[in-house]
């Protein structure tokens, strides 16, 4: 059944009268993930979203470029393009502007999208072209069998760095925000319900949606979010985004809420975590992601650690409205086109045949 | 008391200055004039990259001729018959080319010690006898257009800047070009500023009364109209045919146009153009880089447009894997490639055809493209239309291979009847009782269905990775790579099959010397084969559109001749390919300096291998 999302991404995509299930999203293509493979639970988690959105299938087109999560787009019963490294945002772009009437998805990983296709993904950002991006974040290069990647963290030792990497690492979200991102979120692979959360309000969301998630690699990267899937640690390590509420974490304190929580900082500009017997409920800060202003949620992007991951913020960091890129290239066109009535043939002909002309009997 | 009128058959004229003395524009409106007097003409603008080089230096030269004749001609000119130099530096950068006894209009007001001296001349060439061979004009053009704005208002300094105008009104009068054209122009440009477009309409008109009354210009000179084929005749210069022939293309197709493209001289007019035509459906997509370009045109060619992109030389280096993604997706798409001078970024307002081989093998795999290319500014229309053909047709990327000269060059153009235009079948794809097979091929072009997202039962997955036959699935299979490496392969040479019989032009029939050519050498060979027709030696001449796949009847014309003579603006790029296809000894004519051939340098290189054959 077709949930109503009150979704204005979607409004000019058909809708179908039919009821989907999740395997009617599924090709009979063999799926090559290695066992284990954070992919398969996003996988599944998407295929089970999709009948949610009631748009007819053939609608729906995803994108991606190389990589282990780019071979995504095969096992999705939709239109789908595997395309080259890092160019899946510039082609879907080119999608999305040409096709109204079609939900666009690219789906990317840290390679991909932050490495060789960085330019295409702040450009995709800027524009806010009507996008859903899902970003897969193992932090290494898994198809190339284990080189460090630019969410690595620094010191780590690879293949190609076997002192270990001297690169500074991007944070996925901060970098979206510096884009200018209207969309902006964080969500974990093992945390399905979480996960079906954040694609709804992505696919609902007219404009560039940048999901992030943290995807484990059992091969090459294994273990590197266990701080945060891990039962005894993770109400210490994910710091909880949920809109309208104090941002609090850790052991719960007495009114049953986190002990810690987040506050602003007025020396620095910043937040920082503070312990809220401390301090009180009232001083925490309230998540708010509609907010104009992407200062706060900055802030808040960089509570992640840059190093071995041990905390975290997870949710909807930046959720705002401006018009984008393919709507107002569509309102130029259609302006031009109500200045310019008539035939198509005779104007053609009136534009080809303009200028000064002399004719020759 | 009137004064005498000459009768010439043709004249060539260059304007030369500052690149901020407006010289572009004042070539541009002369040619205009030209055009709607009825003269045949070709014109070759030639300016620098930098936008303003360093005021009065040779490197911020600026020039713009034009050829034109009562008779059909087909290039811009040899050597100016008439030199306009603004400035020291545009007279020193341009006196080389000028034959002695030829007419120089020079501006004495910037004849000064500083000017001088910037270009290296230690004394005013004006005053001494080294210009003696020719016939200088000298007119203090900055003065006398400042003296003839005294009553508008305008400081010196603003007034200055409409002495292109006056040396445009001179010329006018010196060939009696009709100056209404003129006026409405500079009235519409200068529309929001009345000010200005007053000043320039002064400037023009002073500079041509000053042409009937001064006794430095005895004579003026009239050049009859030539005659042309019945039509309706525009001037056009090759990036605005090409711009045109992209819009009708959409037309004849049925499909809304997407141009996805970054900046680049000298394609950057195509975008330009493009853009102001939303009227048509068609969308610009101005991208983050060359990459992106070329990547949102193939998007969009996925959702169903006629998608296009438009670059240079170094543009194609970056676009060439998606290019190769193109290949493998066997999606439409139109590639323009405005070459310029290289390697790098090279000479980017210069023109040369050394990308060919570029577009032809610059991808990784077997990788084949068809390419065509136009052979004249007019031209690039029915080519752009050719290349959207080729593409809608198989399935297949398709580069439209033309340059910096037929971009910014310009010739009389018979507008065409829309009417005329082929047909365009995009004949997407449609669901039927049978399983859908994206790789299953049409027996006739082996091109692969086009499924458009929004057909329902017809959902597939394309990929670069290599597909298996009809289903198009993953495969690494060896025998199916093998397969499909051929069957693409296959398709492009089938392309040949679509391509009309060669036109030679052999007036005697007896030649035993045949000189081939492509692209926007065409005027120019055809010059030089006249011309050595005229001393008594017959020759026969091609010129070839498309080079990939190279059309069915080349190979036995080019045995049928005793030599071919392949003149190019490169370093043999094509003979290459040609000695490689065809096992033909052909001989070599290169020239790789950033400009056109001249007719009379051709005729020579030409009448020497006449002389080394025998004939």
């Amino acid at each position: 059944m077709s949930i109503d999302l009150g979704s204005p991404a979607l409004s000019g995509v058909p809708k179908t009268d039919v009821a989907q299930r999740p395997k009617d999203f599924k090709t009979d293509q063999e799926v090559r993930w290695c066992p284990g493979c954070g992919d398969y639970v996003i996988l599944a988690a998407v295929q089970g979203f999709l009948p949610e959105l009631g748009l007819r299938r053939e609608n729906i087109v995803f994108v991606s470029g190389i990589g282990c999560s780019s071979r995504f787009p095969y096992y999705l019963d939709t239109y789908g393009m595997h395309s080259i490294h890092g160019r899946a945002p510039a082609i879907a772009t080119g999608i999305a502007t040409a096709r109204e009437d079609l939900s666009v998805w690219v789906v990317t990983g840290d390679g991909d999208a932050l490495s060789i296709g960085g330019n295409h993904l702040i450009h995709a950002l800027r524009r806010n072209v009507n996008l859903t991006i899902l970003l897969f974040n193992n932090r290494i290069y898994g198809l190339t069998k284990g080189q460090y990647s630019p969410t690595s963290e620094a010191g780590k030792v690879t293949k190609s760095t076997p002192m270990g990497s001297v690169d500074h690492p991007f944070n996925p979200v901060s970098l979206a925000l510096g884009a200018e991102a209207t969309f902006v979120a964080r969500t974990i692979d093992s945390d399905r319900k979480h996960l079906t959360a954040v694609l709804a309000a992505a696919a609902a969301h007219r404009g560039t949606s940048l999901v992030e998630i943290y995807q484990n690699c059992p091969i090459f990267n294994d273990g590197a979010f266990d701080a945060i899937k891990d039962r005894d640690t993770k109400a210490d390590a994910i710091i909880p985004l949920e809109l309208g509420e104090p941002i609090r974490f850790g052991a719960p304190a007495e009114d049953g809420g986190g002990s810690r929580g987040l506050a602003l900082d007025a020396q620095t500009g910043g937040v920082r975590v503070v312990d809220v017997a401390e301090v009180g409920v009232e001083a925490l800060l309230v998540h708010d992601a509609t907010r104009d202003d992407p200062t706060t949620a900055f802030a808040i992007s960089r509570l992640t650690d840059a190093g071995y991951l041990r905390q975290s913020p997870i949710g909807i960091f930046r959720q705002v409205d401006r018009p984008t890129y393919d709507d107002q290239a569509r309102a130029q066109l259609s302006t031009a086109r109500t200045a310019a009535p008539g035939e198509q043939a005779d104007r053609l002909g009136a534009l080809i045949g303009g200028g000064d002309t002399w004719t020759v009997v | 008391m009137a004064k005498p009128v000459q009768q010439l058959d043709r004249v060539v004229i260059r304007f030369a200055g500052d690149s901020g003395d407006g010289m572009q524009l004042a070539g541009d409106q002369f040619t205009s004039e030209t055009a709607v007097f009825g003269n045949d003409l070709s014109t070759l603008p030639n300016f620098p990259a930098e936008i303003r080089a360093p005021a009065g230096t040779l490197p911020g030269v600026s020039s713009f001729q034009l050829h034109f004749a009562d008779h059909e001609i087909t290039t811009p000119g040899d050597a100016p018959d008439v030199l306009v130099a603004m400035n020291p530096a545009a007279l020193k950068a341009n006196l080389p080319d000028l034959p002695v006894g030829r007419d120089i209009i020079v501006n004495t007001d910037e004849f000064g010690a500083r000017n001088l001296a910037k270009v290296g001349y230690a004394t005013n060439p004006l005053d001494g006898d080294s210009l003696d061979s020719w016939r200088v004009h000298k007119v203090p053009l900055t003065s006398m257009t400042i003296e003839a704005l005294a009553g508008t208002g305008l400081g010196k300094k603003d007034a200055a800047r409409a002495r292109n105008m006056f040396a445009l009104g001179l010329l006018s009068w010196m060939y009696h070009r009709p100056t209404d054209g003129t006026l409405r122009f500079l009235e519409k440009k200068f529309a929001k500023l009345p000010q200005v477009a007053a000043a320039n309409i002064a400037a023009f008109r002073a500079g041509w009364n000053y042409g009937e009354t001064t006794e430095s210009f005895a004579v003026s000179y009239e050049v009859k109209p030539a005659p042309m084929r019945p039509g309706v005749y525009r001037n056009i210069s090759g990036n605005l045919a090409l711009s045109y022939g992209l819009i009708a293309a959409s037309r004849q197709s049925g499909l809304p146009l997407f141009l996805g493209a970054y900046p680049i001289t000298p394609a950057s007019d195509i975008l330009h153009e493009l853009s102001k035509h939303k009227g048509f459906g068609v969308r610009t997509f101005q991208a983050e880089d060359e990459i992106a370009g070329i990547g949102a045109a193939l998007g969009a060619a996925f959702g169903g447009a006629l998608a296009v992109t438009t670059t240079s030389g170094p543009g194609i280096a970056l676009k060439s894997e998606t290019i190769g993604l193109a290949v493998s997706l066997e999606l439409p798409l139109v590639i323009c490639d405005i070459q310029r001078g290289g390697p790098s970024t090279g000479l980017p307002t210069k023109t040369e055809q050394t990308d060919l081989l570029q577009v032809m093998f610059g991808r990784n795999g077997e990788a084949p493209v068809p390419i065509v290319a136009p052979q004249s500014p007019g031209d690039c229309f029915d080519a752009a239309i050719e290349a959207a053909r080729i593409a809608l047709t198989y399935r297949t990327p398709v580069f439209l291979l033309s340059d910096g000269y037929l971009a910014n060059g310009s010739e009389p153009w018979s507008i065409p009847d829309l009417d005329g235009l082929p047909e365009l079948a995009p004949d997407f794809a449609v669901a039927t009782d049978r399983p859908f097979l994206p790789y299953e091929r049409d027996p006739a072009t082996l091109a692969r269905p086009w499924a458009i997202p929004g057909t329902a039962g017809l959902e597939h997955r394309i990929g670069g990775l290599e597909k298996a036959d009809e289903t198009g699935e993953i495969s690494y299979d060896p025998a199916n790579h093998d397969l499909m490496v051929r069957l693409r392969q296959s398709k492009v040479d089938r392309i040949a099959q679509s391509i009309p019989p060669l036109l030679v032009d052999d007036p005697s029939g007896a030649a035993g010397v045949l000189v081939l050519g492509w692209g926007s050498t065409h005027g120019v060979i055809d010059a030089a084969c006249h011309r050595v027709r005229r001393r008594g030696v017959p020759v026969a001449q091609v010129h070839l559109r498309h080079l990939n796949p190279f059309p069915s009847d080349l190979g036995d014309l080019l045995h049928r001749y005793d030599r071919v003579v392949l003149p190019e603006l490169n370093l043999g790029q094509l003979a290459l390919l040609l000695r490689a296809c065809y096992l033909v000894d052909v001989v070599s004519i290169n020239q790789v300096n950033g400009m056109p051939f001249r007719a009379a340098d051709l005729e020579e290189a030409l009448w020497h291998v006449l002389q080394g054959a025998g004939t």
